[in-house]
């Protein structure tokens, strides 16, 4: 992969996919070899909206390189909170850090970000946009289980807002994956989303329901529907009961279904499903480790190319 | 009727925008930003007939020259569009609009939550693509409603 930031899932490659995939295995394989790779150097973690899983994983996976961490905090504990720009944080926190990792409430913070800066930036969500490293460690956890050739997916619930989708959507492209996309009409994939995919002339299908697809399926990508994307809480009920799934939804898929869920999940994925052989979810948790450690490795070294001493103080 | 027929009399200097595509003459005012309280002469002609397009809208503004950012603008919108610039009655250029790959500065996103709306010091960047124009930033694609999110 020769790229400075990963910003959208739409910038990558099927070969920039697979070399950060394969390195990723190979950190799974022998974490030890890449200890103290990037050691010296420093993640900086920006999360204007609150993140549990992907802040740590990110913190988890660089202290694993040897990084160390900085965090700014609460956004309503820092220069946020008293009207600074993202440009201008950006800028600042680029002098304290060798990398930035950054999650905003709004879409196309991340393009901003990452024009302000020349140290790599990763976006970590941004608004209803992108969520290009969730997708990488999605791929990674298909990868494990089918490969990514000939792959059907079906991918289920917000998909309008689900930024996980709208990364996972376009990666998939590049393995000519099908894809079905099961949700309520009012909740379909975005106009932005649905053209990148025509453009590159992906087949896809939506449906209003999961049933009479279920057996045809490789892999089921389940996201959550939030409440306050209805203006009305009965709504909401009605439509979130639709889209959920319990172990006897799936008493008739096929044997070797994936069920994948970028978590948090609330009730969209019964229990009961995780003591089935479908569940990957947890798992799928904990491959952000290697794979953002992979990612991590593979921008530091493309923004560093003459060696992995950590860069200078001050620059 | 052919061209030369309308009724519409000669400007002494300005810009004379022809084969707009029908009912697409108040949008190219608005993108020119030009209401009449500027006091600019402007005369507009609306599904004329028009050998090229059947029918055809024809705006002329005197005194005024267009820039190439509003040509940029009126391309998307009008791809049809000759642009004649007339100096002491006659024309001195005569120019079809041609898309651009891209217009900086010059629309604002309809997307609320883009960071192009954030109050950030950043300029708007669209790229043109098959049937309109798309945020470089969230990817928000616009299309026949461009003419309301002209910010020039």
């Amino acid at each position: 992969m020769r790229q400075d930031h990963l910003i959208t899932a739409t910038q990558l490659s099927r070969d920039d996919i697979e070399a950060v995939l394969d390195r990723a295995r190979a950190v799974a394989d022998d974490p030890a070899a890449y200890a103290d790779r990037h050691a010296g150097r420093v993640l900086a973690l920006c999360f204007f909206e609150p993140s549990t899983r992907t802040r740590m994983s990110f913190d988890s996976a660089a202290k694993r390189l040897g990084m160390n961490t900085i965090d700014m905090g609460d956004v309503d504990s820092s220069s946020v909170s008293k009207g600074e720009s993202l440009s201008d944080t950006v800028r600042v926190i680029e002098g304290y850090a060798d990398a930035l990792v950054l999650r905003h409430p709004s879409e196309g913070a991340a393009t901003l970000a990452g024009e302000r800066v020349d140290v790599p930036v990763v976006n970590a969500g941004d608004g209803a946009g992108q969520h290009p490293s969730q997708t990488l460690l999605d791929l990674h956890t298909i990868r494990e289980d089918h490969g990514l050739d000939d792959l059907t997916i079906g991918v289920m619930g917000d998909l309008k807002y689900g930024r996980t989708v709208h990364s996972l959507a376009a990666a998939l492209t590049e393995f000519d994956a099908n894809q079905h996309f099961i949700s309520p009409e009012s909740l379909r994939l975005p106009r932005s989303v649905r053209f990148d995919l025509h453009e590159t002339g992906a087949q896809i299908r939506e449906h209003d329901d999961l049933e009479p697809i279920l057996d045809e399926l490789d892999v089921l990508y389940v996201t959550r529907i939030q409440k306050e994307r209805f203006p009305d809480e009965n709504e909401y009920h009605r439509v979130a009961g639709e889209y959920q799934i319990d172990a006897e939804t799936l008493a008739d898929a096929p044997d070797d279904l994936t069920v994948m869920h970028p978590l948090p999940r609330v009730d969209e994925i019964a229990p009961d499903v995780d003591e089935t052989d479908h569940a990957r979810y947890f798992e799928q948790a904990h491959n952000g480790i290697p794979v953002r450690m992979a990612l991590l490795d593979t921008l530091l070294e493309n923004a560093n190319p003459d060696g992995d001493e950590g860069t200078e103080v001050g620059r | 009727m052919s061209d030369h027929e309308l009724r519409v009399s000669k400007i002494r200097d300005g810009t004379v925008i022809d084969h707009v595509e029908g009912g697409q003459a108040l949008n190219v005012l608005a993108i020119l930003g030009i209401d009449g309280s500027e006091g600019l002469g402007v005369s507009v002609g609306m599904n004329v007939p028009s050998d090229r397009l059947g029918r055809k809208d024809i705006v002329k503004v005197e005194d005024r020259e267009l820039s190439q950012s509003e040509v940029d603008v009126l391309s998307l919108i009008a791809p049809e569009a000759t642009i004649n610039i007339v100096r002491d009655f006659e024309v001195v250029e005569k120019n079809r609009v041609t898309r651009p790959d891209g217009v900086t500065g010059v629309l604002s996103c309809p997307n609320r939550n883009c960071i192009t709306n954030a109050g950030e010091p950043v300029e708007t960047r669209f790229d043109v693509v098959a049937d309109g124009v798309r945020c470089d930033y969230c990817a928000t694609i616009l299309r026949s409603d461009i003419a309301d999110h002209i910010d020039v």
